[in-house]
């Protein structure tokens, strides 16, 4: 378990972090907690030239409130949104989230961003940022960019970014009265990586009539995906049993899943409906149903 | 037995302090200076003919001092060891490296020696291997077919080895039978994973033309003799050493290529060199367990009493023989009637090579799938008849006062009472409340299920007839120190068990001195006269009770000495409180401190008696040790996922006597895990072309904490005769218990779908599809 050659680049700013990029897009990989790529570098499946490490860069630290949401900057670690009161009252679907990653140690050193831009098909938080319509902004050494959490993932291990891109900040809104959020997973046995992972969010009116429904499913195609026939078809019921059954019963429909030795697509479809409708279950319960 | 101040006592762990604050001296914390390291280039095929192999390019890469392969060594070293277990046994050649020819994916092909472990490995990149891929053979059943690619074409077929054992009427047997229940029972191919994995480093002084090895192994003393062997030098220039060892599972009871390849190395540069195993190459290329079918076939009474039991097995040995890959599923043949009487019996077996890294011992090592086909066939006998599960086999018992008692295979179980086990567990379960709830839950829908197994296993290897090649014995010796601290030097080579505490339990009990005062000694060839090592739940039982006769003759020498310091007869001498007083007169008394000066100074000794105070003994058992228990797991099934949960694990273990509560409560525990892990997770998976597909710890399950119940563990105590200690041995018994006992719960809980067997691992994909083809409509209502 020897990486190849590599130059270690810590910059000490973002702005010459992204110049660096700028120069050396092809050849570079970014390190954000390490824990995929690190292990990626000691089987040798990535090999670059530079590895350059945001770690020494204090504004990609922050969890910040604003103007109705949060701004939670790449180079968090799971292990802060975990314990993140500010994130438990407003926006508990990411607290929840990461408490589902890997295991303690991969939470003490893994970061949002890292995760994100990594693109892992089974990551977790993509589930949890495309049910929270999220913004992610990019920033290289010519522009600035924001990017939605529905067209951020592309394909396996492939994300909107450009080489020349820094991922630098995820904007959750904070959650509304009448609003519940769930994430629940099955986890592949080994990796712990989701079988499937489904997040969900209702909000409901005041008359108990679903206004607004996302769900964001992680593990069963090659990339994370928001559920519009299962967010359609919530909308405007009560979300009684029967209602979400029904609508998660579509949560795979028209989806080409993964098959691999831990689980096959028809598996993945099916129980993509089944954690479906229990994350709709208990979001429902969370924002109160009547 | 000694008097029990500290055994039978929850006494803590000597070794605990330095493993939990990263102080062990594992290979890979040696460092010695100028030290060379070494990587191996694999093959990438499972099988092939190797055309050309040019490593020019990397020998010219800065910083290689040295690249070998196959044919420029063949010569030089000898070929790795088999034991001959079987008459008809075909051994192939095994060279460390291999000579034009691959067999399995992982075979080490060149070896790279370079300034640093980062350059032998871009050096690996840098060795143009053409090889011929040929047809790959991978299902041992298909490699006996008449069209099937043969792996060694000198043989003209895939046939390793043979066995038959038939003992009774077996044909009457069945002849007479009410009912035969048949099965065909998977025992899946396993992947040992111990945490550390091997690791060897090896220096060199030409002028003392001595050897010294650091390897990962089990067996000290046997690596010593087969290094030896390899590299055609003898033994007593040779020096091994295998200090703290991370666990091992059976998996370093072997003789590998890098054993031979390190020390080879090492002499031919004069520079130490350095190798330690990635978790790939150990999932590759360190033995893997199990791999048998068992066909078998239980006759039947009507009022479920065995008459008789047929066994056919196919076994998958892999490409190569490693040490004791042949032998492992003999143990498997004498193992199966498990605890039950029968008049007949019969075993075939046919030891089959593939395209896929060689099997050998893991834990229970052909015991866990004796115990796995004969639970397993009572259970579908069981279900035949529509008996419990626990009546069929309290029927079939051996009883208590037939032990000693020679079984169909000739083995001779030396004690059990197999029924106080069984309804000490029933009960710790609350087995008739457990069914009660069951047929509740049934009612409503809920998928839950009860299994047990009774198991007996063949432990403490073992008398010296049994083996080949014999050996089977254990070395002790015990020296109290001038200062009257105790040392104690074991032949044994535990790795993670924890015998250091044991075997200082044992000395600290007979010789009375403080627990603290007695240092336990092993891994070692140059302190430790001589031993086998730590396989086979043998260490406390054999290694244990070599120990107790040193300190026995310790003793006897140091009461005669006393005995003359106070000019009595040793006969009229006890020890008491510290003191080795007169028995008629306690005022009149020596302390252990004035005999042991006594002994070293040497002035005032009895006629005849020799100066100095330690004794060397070997134990030579007459007999295996056979414990015995039942485990009792609940699980209940997610109707929409197939996921089992276990919710009740309940296991009575009888190891003879306890040295330890404490250590034998975890060996139960992680006996049980690793069972669990067979019967729930465990697999090694190979693709079509002989991949590994399950190469690395995110996709070879190996179960976590939090993938594992709480166990509620409880004994009985029925002590051996065949050593005086009373210990059976513990190390394997948890696996071979809880293996069938946590599928017998899960068929159970399928039981009202039509299953009475599912092949490990019990995946929830494989239970969704049994529950899905049986459920007309489903609850979430997918579309398709």
């Amino acid at each position: 378990m020897f990486p190849a050659n590599f130059d270690y680049v810590c910059p000490a700013s973002l702005a010459e972090a992204a110049q660096f990029l700028n120069q050396h897009s092809e050849d570079a990989k970014i390190l954000a907690g390490g824990q995929s790529l690190i292990p990626l570098l000691k089987l040798r499946l990535a090999a670059p030239q530079f590895v350059v490490d945001l770690g020494r860069i204090a504004e990609l630290k922050v969890i910040r409130e604003t103007n109705g949401g949060f701004e939670i900057g790449s180079l968090v670690r799971h292990v802060d949104i975990e314990r993140s009161h500010l994130l438990a009252r407003g926006c508990p679907l990411l607290p929840e989230t990461a408490a589902e990653v890997g295991d303690m140690q991969v939470r003490n050193r893994g970061t949002l961003g890292g995760s994100l831009a990594h693109a892992d098909p089974a990551g977790d938080f993509p589930a949890a940022i495309l049910a929270l319509d999220a913004e992610l902004t990019a920033a290289s050494a010519i522009a600035q960019r924001t990017i939605s959490a529905q067209d951020f993932f592309v394909g396996i291990l492939t994300s909107a970014l450009y080489p020349n891109e820094i991922l630098t900040s995820i904007r959750v809104p904070k959650l509304g009265p009448r609003t519940g959020s769930a994430y629940v997973k099955m986890s592949q046995q080994a990796s712990g990586f989701a079988i499937v992972g489904v997040a969900a969010i209702l909000t409901f009116d005041e008359k108990g009539k679903v206004t607004e429904a996302r769900v964001g499913i992680t593990g069963v195609a090659s990339v994370p995906y928001r559920a519009k026939k299962v967010e359609a078809a919530l909308r405007g019921t009560a979300a009684s049993a029967k209602e979400i059954a029904a609508a998660a019963a579509l949560a795979s429909k028209g989806v080409d899943a993964l098959s691999d030795i831990h689980a096959s697509a028809a598996y993945r479809r099916d129980v993509a409906a089944v954690f479906t409708r229990r994350s709709l279950e208990k979001a429902a319960q969370r924002a109160g149903r009547k | 037995m000694p008097p029990a101040k500290y055994t039978g006592r929850k006494v803590l762990r000597k070794e605990d302090p330095r493993l939990l604050t990263g102080k062990g001296q594992f290979v890979d914390d040696m460092h010695l200076p100028n030290t060379a390291h070494m990587a191996l280039l694999r093959s990438p095929h499972a099988h092939a003919i190797i055309r050309t192999l040019d490593a020019s390019r990397a020998r010219a890469l800065d910083g290689v001092l040295e690249i070998l392969t196959g044919p420029e060594i063949r010569d030089k070293l000898n070929m790795l060891p088999s034991a001959a277990a079987l008459p008809d046994l075909r051994i192939p050649d095994h060279y460390v490296l291999a000579v034009n020819r691959v067999r399995y994916s992982g075979e080490p092909v060149a070896a790279v020696v370079a300034e640093t472990p980062y350059i032998a490995r871009d050096a690996l990149d840098l060795i143009d291997v053409d090889y011929v891929p040929l047809p790959v053979v991978l299902d041992p059943e298909k490699a006996l077919e008449k069209d099937s690619p043969v792996i060694y074409e000198e043989w003209k077929s895939n046939l390793a080895g043979t066995m038959q054992l038939v003992s009774g009427d077996i044909e009457a047997a069945f002849r007479k039978a009410d009912r035969v229940v048949k099965g065909r029972l998977l025992n899946q191919r396993v992947i040992p994973v111990a945490m550390e994995p091997r690791a060897v480093q090896a220096s060199y002084q030409p002028g003392e033309k001595m050897l010294t090895v650091w390897s990962t192994t089990q067996i000290p003393h046997t690596l010593r003799s087969e290094i030896a062997r390899l590299l055609k030098i003898a033994d007593n220039r040779i020096r091994v050493l295998a200090l703290d060892v991370g666990g091992a599972f059976g998996s370093k009871l072997n003789v590998y290529p890098e054993e031979g390849l390190v020390p080879y190395l090492a002499m031919r540069l004069e520079r130490p060199v350095k190798w330690v195993e990635t978790r790939r190459e150990n999932m590759l290329a360190t033995i893997h367990g199990r791999d048998q079918i068992n066909y078998v076939e239980l006759a039947l009474t009507n009022d479920g009493r065995i008459l008789g039991l047929r066994v056919r097995v196919i076994v998958d040995v892999g490409a190569y023989l490693q040490m004791l890959t042949a032998l492992i599923p003999t143990l498997t043949a004498i193992m199966s009637p498990g605890c039950y009487k029968m008049l007949a019996f019969s075993f075939e077996m046919k030891e089959v090579f593939t395209n896929k890294m060689a099997t050998d011992a893991y834990r229970g090592a052909g015991r866990p799938e004796a115990t796995f086909l004969v639970e397993r066939a009572m259970d579908l006998a069981a279900a035949e008849l529509k008996m419990d599960p626990a009546e069929i086999r309290r029927r079939n018992f051996i009883k208590p006062a037939s032990f000693p008692y020679t079984t169909r295979t000739g083995l001779i179980y030396d004690s059990g009472n197999y029924d106080k086990a069984l309804k000490k567990a029933l009960d710790l379960a609350g087995y008739t409340q457990l069914r009660r709830k069951q047929a509740q839950l049934r009612k409503q829908g809920k998928i839950m299920g009860i299994g047990l197994a009774t198991y007996v296993e063949i432990c403490a290897m073992g008398p010296a007839r049994a083996f080949a090649a014999g050996g089977g014995w254990e070395s002790a010796a015990v020296r109290v120190e001038p200062s009257g601290k105790v040392t104690v030097l074991s032949g044994a080579s535990p790795h993670g068990q924890g015998e250091e505490t044991t075997f200082a339990q044992i000395t600290a009990d007979e010789l009375s001195v403080p627990f603290d005062d007695v240092a336990v000694i092993h891994g070692d060839t140059q302190a430790v006269p001589h031993g086998i090592g730590t396989f086979g739940s043998r260490t406390t039982a054999v290694g244990g009770t070599a120990v107790y006769m040193s300190a026995q003759k310790v003793k006897k020498k140091m009461t005669e000495l006393a005995a003359h310091l106070l000019e009595i007869n040793p006969k009229n001498v006890v020890w008491r409180d510290g003191k080795i007083v007169a028995k008629t007169n306690p005022k009149k008394f020596t302390t252990f401190q004035e005999v042991v000066r006594a002994a070293y100074s040497a002035k005032n000794l009895p006629p005849g008696m020799e100066p100095g105070l330690d004794a060397t003994s070997y134990f030579s058992p007459q007999n295996f040790t056979f414990p015995f228990g039942t485990h009792i797991c609940v699980v209940e099934i997610d109707p929409e996922t197939g996921e089992v949960a276990i919710v009740k694990y309940v296991a009575v273990d009888d190891c003879g006597r306890v040295i330890n509560p404490m250590m034998v409560e975890g060996q139960v525990h992680g006996g049980i895990a690793q069972g669990i892990g067979q019967a729930l997770y465990e697999e090694a998976v190979y693709n079509e072309d002989g991949q590994l597909l399950t190469g690395e710890l995110m996709d070879y399950v190996v179960p976590k904490a939090d993938q594992l119940p709480t166990y509620i563990l409880d004994r009985t105590e029925t002590p051996t005769t065949v050593n005086p200690l009373g210990v059976k041995g513990v190390g394997e018994a948890g696996t071979i218990g809880s293996t069938p006992a946590v599928v017998s719960a899960v068929v159970d809980a399928l039981a009202p779908y039509g299953v009475r067997n599912l092949d490990m691992p019990l995946k929830p994909e494989k239970i969704w599809r049994i529950l899905r083809a049986k459920t007309s409509h489903r609850g979430t209502g997918t579309q398709r």
